[in-house]
């Protein structure tokens, strides 16, 4: 059949007005204003740190708008490059004409995933794995020192690398030898009980596996200014599974999330997060990707834990006066998923009342290991070189240690110049620790 | 619980040239100064060069001396509103900002620089990386464009000089870029290979060397300059350039070209080093949505809200400055129901039928292109009845109405003669 046919057969068959389903199975999304919107002005290509530094990638505009188009033909299958995106988001804060790129991309790539993607291939297998990081963090903190001397082998890295595909450039995050969870119980939950006051806390899977001491930091900043915190039972927020096109699981991790947080919600709590990726993907793609009842009251209710204390307490004040020696040179990167929440001038600005603390911001690049992205084989190196940036700045700052509220830039700021790294809830609990700041 | 608002003297809302501008203005007064960005600044979609006047509103032009013009503006021009010292003091503000990055300062006359579109452009300020390509210069110019980059096709932009008269004799040529970049490689990419002069032909020779060698035989020994697309490098833009001039013997100087616009990438990043420079508390990524009046005064706007997916953060100020831009950058709205102004809501002179919003032909007196804010002399949009809106808010740049930029080129300098002006009184409001 010509193309001329089979495009003369598709207008009979369809009233060329009606919105044009994207994929059958997928939620009911119409991309088609979407793609309208587009009107080619290549800002986001751009803007987008994985063309910048990987010749063979086509771009957001190609991944989002004109791959939807070409999908309209029959015969069209989705471009593997979509894997080669990393979600970072930063062409959705580019686009000046409101395309929903993201939301695209991550639609294109459960498709492609779905469709392309043989379930028993290793690529399958060791996108779930990491996908769903949280199931196995769970497994290894039930034995952290033996999972982390485990993961620190150099037999494990070798069979990362060559059985699963991924990298053993990377240094595995070591598991707390108790979860936040775990001190959560052995505390007694909440110390401060105030109805008027209360926030639900998304702590996520890093910060109860891996760095417990960044969720300790929220809970006691928030119990100096009274709130009631409620740690509710939750599973990963999806980012990964997203960025992995595994929509299916997302997809259950995103309801049961939903439907515990809104309860919350209903009862009267604000949703706090310290990762801004868990945040964005509470606030932004639960929206876009998926239509649970509520979904839209748990992202209009969610906040980062900063964000939400900026704009309910005289923060400026209460910092006043507070000093902590503990963080003198601190090189901050905003991750791009804080960025795309306008939260990017956020640390910087609270911190700077706090006397001692010297934040520099290392500038606007992409730490390039968005999640799970750097930790594969192939992608590695792209990882790093978008990273370059970004290490370049630190080692030009006048810093000793790096400060951010992701926990993936965190890892990457650590890889390329061995730097500890802070989350800003930590720097916070010094400083109202201090005698001055109670 | 009644939540705390995020506070500053003065708020700007919008990322372009005037909102930057105005950014930097109140901070020059010594104020403490937010700028809100929905999106990432749409300088990149801008050409980086500051016109002030290219032709009277009545299409007369080019103009030699735009200030000379100013004075017969009609008195719905912002430009009116201002008045023409203010525009020359915005300029010389601008070019305390930008320094050696800009030239054109030494003048009131029209630039007028040769464009990838085969068209000379009037123009006030220039960045110094086309300054060697003035149509003014009697120089001989070969123009070279690359086969994967369309935005310039040399031959033709070259016949399109010729034809408009220009007083220097010009060759259009088109080269392979060395390296061979993908077919639809962004210019950005291009600029990241010159920036770091990049290894091509397996490593065996520097991206620059390559380039340099491929244009040689091209160039006739009586070729003074060389004219390339706007893409030579970002971060060593001068580097880069300076060593094709070196290699080649001639002035080297760049076409600006459409978006994304490397000299307008430049010239944001010079503009946001600025910002920083002065302090300016800058947040991006969220759009103002909504408002709040003063409870005991309802000409004053108490505090602004940004969405972030649902969720409304409070922004409180004592002086707001909207530049949100116009039709292009959504500072204008345009609907079935009519045209409006999303953030405040002030007014939008507008005809009532749709079919007079625009001419029939493409390039005839189009209403649409004039559409936007009415303001006083002090730059507060007005209500229908000729009353301030709001007392303490201002609109600049592309926001305003009564005037049409693509026709006069006037886009950059009412930004600029705005943008300082309204930045410029809220910080002195605040002092006061």
């Amino acid at each position: 059949m010509s193309d001329a046919d089979r495009f003369s057969e598709t207008d009979r068959s369809s009233d060329a007005s009606d919105p044009v389903s994207v994929f059958p199975d997928a939620e009911s999304m119409d991309l088609r204003p979407g793609a309208d919107d587009c009107y080619k002005c290549s800002t986001c290509d751009s803007v987008c740190p994985v063309a910048a530094v990987d010749d063979d990638f086509p771009g957001p505009k190609f991944q989002g708008p004109e791959q939807w188009r070409l999908e309209r033909h029959d015969d069209r299958e989705i471009d593997p490059s979509v894997s080669a995106c990393s979600n970072c988001m930063r062409c959705d804060d580019a686009c000046p004409s409101e395309v929903p790129l993201s939301q695209m991309h991550n639609t294109a790539r459960a498709a492609y995933v779905e469709g392309n993607v043989p379930r028993l291939s290793r690529t399958y297998l060791r996108n779930r794995l990491l996908s769903n990081y949280g199931r196995l963090a769970w497994l290894g903190s039930k034995l952290p020192r033996l999972t982390n001397f485990v993961m620190g082998l150099s037999v494990t890295g070798w069979i990362n690398e060559h059985v699963l595909g991924i990298t053993s450039e990377r240094e595995f995050p070591t598991f707390a030898t108790e979860t936040f969870r775990a001190w959560w119980r052995r505390r007694g939950g909440a110390q401060v009980e105030n109805a008027n006051k209360r926030v639900a806390y998304f702590h996520g899977d890093y910060a109860n596996y891996n760095t417990p001491a960044v969720a300790k930091a929220l809970v006691r900043v928030y119990e100096h200014f009274g709130y009631e915190v409620v740690v509710p039972p939750q599973r990963c927020s999806g980012t990964p599974m997203f960025a992995n096109g595994m929509l299916g699981d997302a997809r259950r991790a995103a309801r049961f999330n939903v439907e515990t947080l809104a309860d919350l919600v209903a009862d009267g709590c604000a949703v706090i997060c310290s990762c801004t990726s868990c945040s964005m993907a509470l606030r932004q793609e639960y929206p876009e990707l998926f239509d649970f009842e509520r979904t839209e009251l748990v992202a209009a209710n969610t906040y980062d834990a900063l964000e939400y204390l900026r704009i309910n307490e005289d923060l400026e004040s209460a910092l006043e006066g507070t000093e902590t020696d503990a963080f003198a040179g601190l090189a901050y990167h905003a991750p791009c998923h804080a960025r795309n929440q306008g939260l990017d001038g956020q640390a910087l600005e609270v911190l700077e009342s706090v006397e001692g603390v010297d934040a520099e911001d290392v500038g606007d690049s992409c730490s390039g290991i968005s999640g799970t992205y750097g930790w594969k084989r192939e992608r590695y190196e792209t990882s790093m070189a978008i990273g370059e940036e970004m290490f370049r700045h630190m080692a030009r700052a006048d810093a000793d240690a790096g400060l951010t509220e992701c926990p993936t830039c965190a890892m990457q700021m650590h890889h390329g110049t061995g730097y500890e790294i802070h989350h800003p809830l930590e720097v916070l609990e010094a400083a109202l620790s201090t005698p001055d700041g109670r | 619980m009644v939540a705390v608002a995020i506070e500053d003297d003065v708020l700007v809302v919008g990322g372009g040239l005037a909102g930057l501008t105005a950014a930097l203005a109140a901070a020059d007064t010594g104020a403490r100064v937010r700028l809100i960005s929905h999106k990432r600044s749409t300088l990149r979609h801008a050409s980086g060069l500051i016109d002030v006047l290219g032709y009277g509103p009545d299409g007369r032009g080019p103009l030699v001396d735009p200030f000379e013009a100013l004075e017969s503006l009609p008195e719905t021009h912002p430009y009116a509103r201002v008045g023409s010292e203010i525009v020359r003091e915005a300029l010389h503000f601008f070019d305390a900002v930008v320094g050696d990055a800009y030239g054109g300062c030494h003048t009131t006359a029209n630039a007028l620089v040769p464009t990838a579109d085969g068209t000379v452009k009037p123009t006030a300020r220039y960045p110094a990386s086309v300054a060697a390509g003035l149509a003014s210069d009697a120089r001989a110019t070969l123009l070279v464009g690359f086969e994967t980059v369309t935005d310039l096709n040399a031959p033709l932009v070259a016949a399109g000089l010729e034809a408009s008269g220009v007083p220097f004799p010009v060759r259009g040529e088109t080269v392979p870029f060395p390296g061979g970049l993908r077919d639809d490689a962004t210019r950005t990419r291009y600029a990241r290979a010159l920036d770091q002069d990049e290894r091509v032909e397996a490593g065996s020779v520097r991206v620059r060397t390559a380039l340099a060698e491929a244009i040689r035989s091209l160039l006739r020994p009586a070729d003074r300059r060389l004219g390339l697309p706007a893409l030579l490098g970002l971060e060593n833009a001068a580097v880069v350039r300076r060593d094709l001039e070196e290699r080649l013997g001639v002035a080297v100087f760049e076409l600006p070209t459409g978006p994304p616009s490397l000299p307008g990438e430049r010239l944001e990043r010079l503009l946001f080093d600025a910002l920083e420079a002065a302090g300016v508390r800058v947040t991006t990524g969220v759009p103002v949505v909504d408002f709040e009046t003063e409870s005991d005064d309802p000409t004053r706007i108490a505090r602004v809200f940004v969405d972030r997916n649902g969720a409304r953060v409070p922004h409180r100020a004592y002086e707001y400055v909207l530049a949100t831009g116009g039709l292009v950058g959504k500072g204008i709205r345009s609907s079935r129901a009519g045209v409006r102004e999303p953030v405040f809501g002030c007014p939008v002179a507008h005809p009532d039928e749709r079919i007079e919003w625009s001419a029939a032909a493409p390039f005839g007196e189009h209403a649409f292109a004039r559409f936007g804010l009415e303001t006083d002399g002090w730059l507060r949009p007005l209500e229908t009845d000729g009353s301030p809106v709001f007392a303490n808010l201002r609109a600049a740049g592309a926001v305003l109405g009564g005037y049409d930029f693509p026709a006069e080129c006037s886009g950059s300098g009412v930004s600029l003669a705005t943008g300082y002006a309204a930045g410029r009184e809220a910080g002195l409001e605040v002092s006061a």
